[in-house]
């Protein structure tokens, strides 16, 4: 089974960003998922918000671990690296990459199996240390490669399509994020891009870790009715918690981006998060704030989305390690070695 | 007080082994140092190794030192002097001290009737009484009991006073109130000796100028400097016994040569990960990104590390492990040696694979190999294991001083910058190879033009993703041809040839000291033997002739399964039969005797 190349046609009106591409310079390879699958559509919508930040091809980092989650990494940005790993391994492939190379637009996309049970313990760390990068969890609380036992972000009472019913508590990855320290937490529907879109582009402006938990659907394993993951039933159950608006770095207040907003955040390079809608008494930069909210609308049955959490303030993988602003690949071998003159000192003589 | 006798009749002038027994956490290691350096002033060789428990504070511990003009360090298995401070261990002590020989204690308790032996003289001195006179507060008390004893063995070993006065000079610079502190201890113990006993005794120092030029230093300590030098820029690494000193150590030198002194930022990253499997996911994504990346670890790193070592080697992603090697299975014995993981590397993780291996032998090497793997693990774009242990890396060595070729350039392999990809019609990942069977590899950040797809899934020599036999199995011959490659590039055998002989020797690592003694031990006996050290797998020609041209073929590692023997019976043409294995895998460093008895059973039968 070869890899299916995708044909490249750009139409001549195709709209151009700063660097004068196209969306079609930001897709990737013929997607092998079936025909449905949310992950199809967070895609889309990461291709759009990369397009959007005019951010150059190859200074993208592709990094997925194992599972169907993990073969998007191919279908989008073609001209930069990808990296598939191994199942719940891409945290750490990906905190590498970045101490490397910082000037790199690591995005990590990643599934329920691979963040939530094999590499639960990688991803809590990833967030302990802020690394730089756009974390995504495609999130449809099955496994499907395997094809659909249940995964650790299936719903108690959630059923699977033979109906056994799933005991075990879930594990939620935004309450994961706010007990360890976690700077950008947000939460989305694949079949919503409008939300999505400016999510994406908020998570690639933010300058530590940024976990975008997106629910879903497998419509071949976990799309039925029992399921807590379906389109129907996220499209019930969806709440938008918050509406935000990104207004980047120095750009006119479009039309479509109301210039008054309940609370702004001003972003570390200069670009400004508006939260268009929030509740009453919500502040997306107050953790235990937001945790109760989020308790209680659990407790109501909502799926709560929009971006929840903001932290502009801690510092990251290399401001905590005071590393030099050139990227390590490129400091010269001779800045890296001391040279025979300096062994004089070393050893007890 | 025993009565003393002089037992000995031959000359133990720089050449004899003595052990202090302590209790560990209560600042014994200060005061073996002092003697081991006080040694090494004085211009003998000499070796201090370091036997220590998995634990913080009270079980036992020992350090061994032994001294010999003729550089022939090895562990002893006898001991001329006992230093016999822990209780615990008074009956197997005491079983170790050779006839003749003598125990000091410290006579503040009476000794039990039942450890007298009738061939060995006890030497008394109440440390603690007199320390619990001089000094104020248990902690100072316990530490200076030490030091007072360190004082009694200088004048029982006829260490020059001036020497330990230096030494204290320079470790307690600022630090007056306890460098005069220590030298009322070592003065305490100095006067007793000398005015209870015949001192010196006949196992003793005299002055030579053997370690002119020479360093005290640890193989983690040269590891890590290796990998300073060899320009690597982010680490990973996992706590684990006995590695950790190699990253420790990493780190002091960075802090010392990688801060740019005109912004105070640091040229190097060291992350200390979630675990094992972590560590060397950090490495390979660095090593992916362009930057020279490693690890160390031990044994039990090096399971978890299977899964990513593997992706390594199949996505061609260089990665540099240093293993200091420890005793297995399982937990093992975390604190004691073996080279039990050359097999574990070699064939790390599931599937066809096939690992470089480098064996130091000592500190300098653990050094010089540091760059040597950077080198090929670039060069050949795979993992690279540094098989360390734990004598070489916690244990510190007389080395010869480390030098650096300043004209050394990095080899980072076959790496396509922008330009060259201009000039390319079309990038494939992993086509065409060159005649080492390497593929040109691109770097993220520099052009759209070698953008790729890595993968540890099927994949064809463009990089795309296959599950047709013939795409895959080019894939997977060619990192066979590779491997094969790679054997012209390890490090050449060390051999001696010079005695001709049809029988030989081969070893590898940290074994090398016992079996170069071994060697002599056995020539007085008549057994002449050649000898050979690997240091790197795949083997090379220098590695197959030898095999080849010699009849009798007695391998000696520190393994129970002779993992060395497996791998040169797998990998040469060699026939089983003529590889005979002397094994030592108790978990303390080899001693030449060890390799003359078991190199005696094997030529008896």
């Amino acid at each position: 089974m070869p890899s299916i190349v995708k044909p490249s046609v750009t139409h001549p009106g195709l709209e151009r960003n700063a660097l004068g591409l196209s969306i079609r310079d930001y897709e990737g390879g013929m997607s092998t998922l079936c025909a449905g699958c949310g992950h199809d559509s967070v895609t889309a919508a990461i291709t759009h918000a990369l397009w959007e930040s005019d951010t150059p091809p190859h200074m993208i980092a592709k990094l997925s671990g194992i599972g169907c989650s993990a073969k998007t990494a191919a279908y989008f940005a073609r001209g930069a690296h990808g990296f598939n790993g191994c199942h719940g391994r891409m945290p750490p492939i990906a905190t590498g990459a970045s101490a490397a190379n910082r000037d790199l637009l690591c995005i990590g996309i990643s599934g329920d199996g691979d963040s939530l049970s094999i590499g639960l313990g990688h991803l809590a760390h990833l967030v302990r240390r802020n690394v730089r990068m756009v974390y995504v969890i495609e999130n449809n609380g099955v496994y499907g490669l395997t094809k659909g036992q249940f995964s650790a972000s299936a719903d108690v009472g959630s059923t699977t399509k033979r109906g056994e019913a799933n005991h075990l508590q879930p594990i939620d990855p935004i309450f994961l994020g706010l007990s360890v320290g976690a700077t950008f937490l947000a939460r989305g529907f694949s079949g919503d891009k409008r939300q999505l879109v400016p999510i994406f582009r908020a998570a690639m402006a933010h300058r530590g870790l940024s976990i975008i938990d997106v629910i879903s659907p497998c419509v071949t394993f976990n799309d039925h009715e029992g399921s807590t993951k379906s389109y129907l039933f996220t499209r019930q159950h969806d709440v938008q918690m918050t509406v935000t608006d990104f207004v980047p770095p120095a750009e006119e207040i479009s039309a479509t981006i109301p210039s008054e907003g309940v609370v702004s955040i001003p972003m570390h390079d200069g670009a400004t998060l508006r939260f268009r809608t929030v509740p009453d008494g919500y502040d997306p930069t107050n953790r235990m704030a937001v945790m109760e909210h989020l308790m209680s609308a659990r407790g109501r049955g909502e799926i709560v989305t929009g971006l929840l959490y903001i932290d502009e303030q801690s510092s990251g993988l290399h401001e905590l390690g005071n590393t030099t602003e050139a990227p390590l690949t490129q400091v010269p071998y001779e800045e890296l070695c001391p040279g025979s003159a300096a062994l004089a000192g070393v050893g007890f003589r | 007080m025993a009565e003393q006798r002089v037992a000995q009749t031959r000359s133990k002038v720089n050449d004899f082994a003595l052990k202090l027994a302590n209790v560990n956490g209560t600042g014994s290691s200060s005061a073996n140092n002092l003697l081991m350096r006080a040694i090494f002033r004085m211009g003998v060789p000499v070796s201090g190794k370091n036997l220590f428990p998995s634990n913080i504070q009270g079980l036992p511990t020992w350090y061994e030192i032994r001294v010999n003009k003729d550089g022939h360090v090895a562990r002893a298995r006898e001991y001329d002097l006992m230093v016999a401070m822990n209780g615990q261990t008074y009956v197997r002590d005491i079983a170790e001290v050779t006839s003749g020989g003598f125990t000091m204690y410290d006579s503040s308790w009476p000794l039990d009737r039942d450890l007298i032996r009738e061939d060995v003289t006890y030497l008394g001195v109440p440390l603690a009484e007199m320390c619990n006179d001089e000094f104020r507060g248990p902690r100072e008390r316990i530490l200076m009991k030490n030091i007072a004893c360190a004082g009694a063995l200088v004048a029982m070993l006829g260490i020059d006073m001036e020497v330990i006065k230096q030494l204290l000079t320079e470790q307690f610079a600022g630090k007056e109130r306890l460098r005069e502190s220590n030298q009322r201890a070592l003065r305490l113990g100095h006067d007793y000796a000398t005015s209870h006993f015949d001192h010196p005794l006949p196992c003793r120092i005299e002055a030579m100028e053997a370690t002119h030029g020479s360093i005290l230093i640890d193989g983690n300590t040269a590891a890590a400097l290796g990998c300073v030098y060899a320009g690597a820029t982010v680490a990973a690494w996992y706590p684990i016994t006995p590695s950790t000193s190699l990253m420790d150590a990493f780190a002091k030198y960075c802090a010392k040569f990688r801060r740019d002194p005109e912004t105070g930022r640091n040229n190097y990253l060291v992350l200390q990960a979630e675990d094992e499997l972590a560590a060397i996911g950090m490495v390979l994504g660095a090593s992916w990104a362009g930057a020279r990346a490693f690890t160390s670890t031990s044994g039990p790193g090096i399971s978890l590390m299977q899964e990513l070592l593997g992706m390594g080697y199949y996505a061609e992603i260089p990665a540099v492990v240093f293993d200091v090697q420890r005793v297995g299975p399982s937990t093992g014995m975390p604190t004691r040696v073996q080279q039990a993981d050359i097999l574990a590397c070699a064939y790390a993780s599931h599937g066809d694979t096939k690992h470089i291996l480098l064996f130091p032998a000592h500190p300098a090497e653990c050094f010089e190999m540091a760059a040597t793997a950077f080198d090929l693990a670039e060069r050949f774009q795979t993992p690279v294991f540094v098989l360390s242990d734990l004598d070489i890396g916690m244990n510190d060595w007389v080395s010869p001083a480390l030098t650096w070729d300043d004209s050394y350039v990095p080899d980072r392999g076959r790496v396509l910058d922008a330009a060259e990809l201009r000039e390319l019609e079309v990038y494939h990942r992993y086509e065409p190879a060159d005649a080492e069977s390497v593929a040109a590899r691109t770097l993220p950040g520099v052009s759209e033009l070698g953008a790729y797809f890595t993968r540890g899934s099927g994949h064809t020599i463009e990089g795309g993703y296959t599950e047709y036999p013939e795409e895959y199995q080019a894939v997977l011959d060619r990192l066979a041809r590779k491997h094969t490659s790679a054997a012209e590039h390890t490090p050449a055998p060390l051999v001696d040839e010079r005695a001709h002989s049809p029988f030989a020797i081969v070893t590898l690592g940290s074994c090398e000291l016992a079996v170069l003694e071994a060697i002599e031990l056995l020539a007085e006996r008549d057994v002449i033997a050649d000898y050979m050290r690997i240091r790197g797998f795949p083997f090379g020609a220098g590695v197959r002739a030898f095999l080849e041209s010699h009849e009798t073929i007695v391998v000696v590692e520190q393994n129970r399964d002779g993992q060395l023997r497996t791998l040169l019976t797998l990998e040469t043409p060699v026939s089983k039969e003529k590889l005979r294995s002397v094994l030592a895998y108790g978990g303390y460093p080899l001693s030449a005797e060890d390799v003359v008895d078991g190199v005696t059973k094997i030529l008896e039968t």
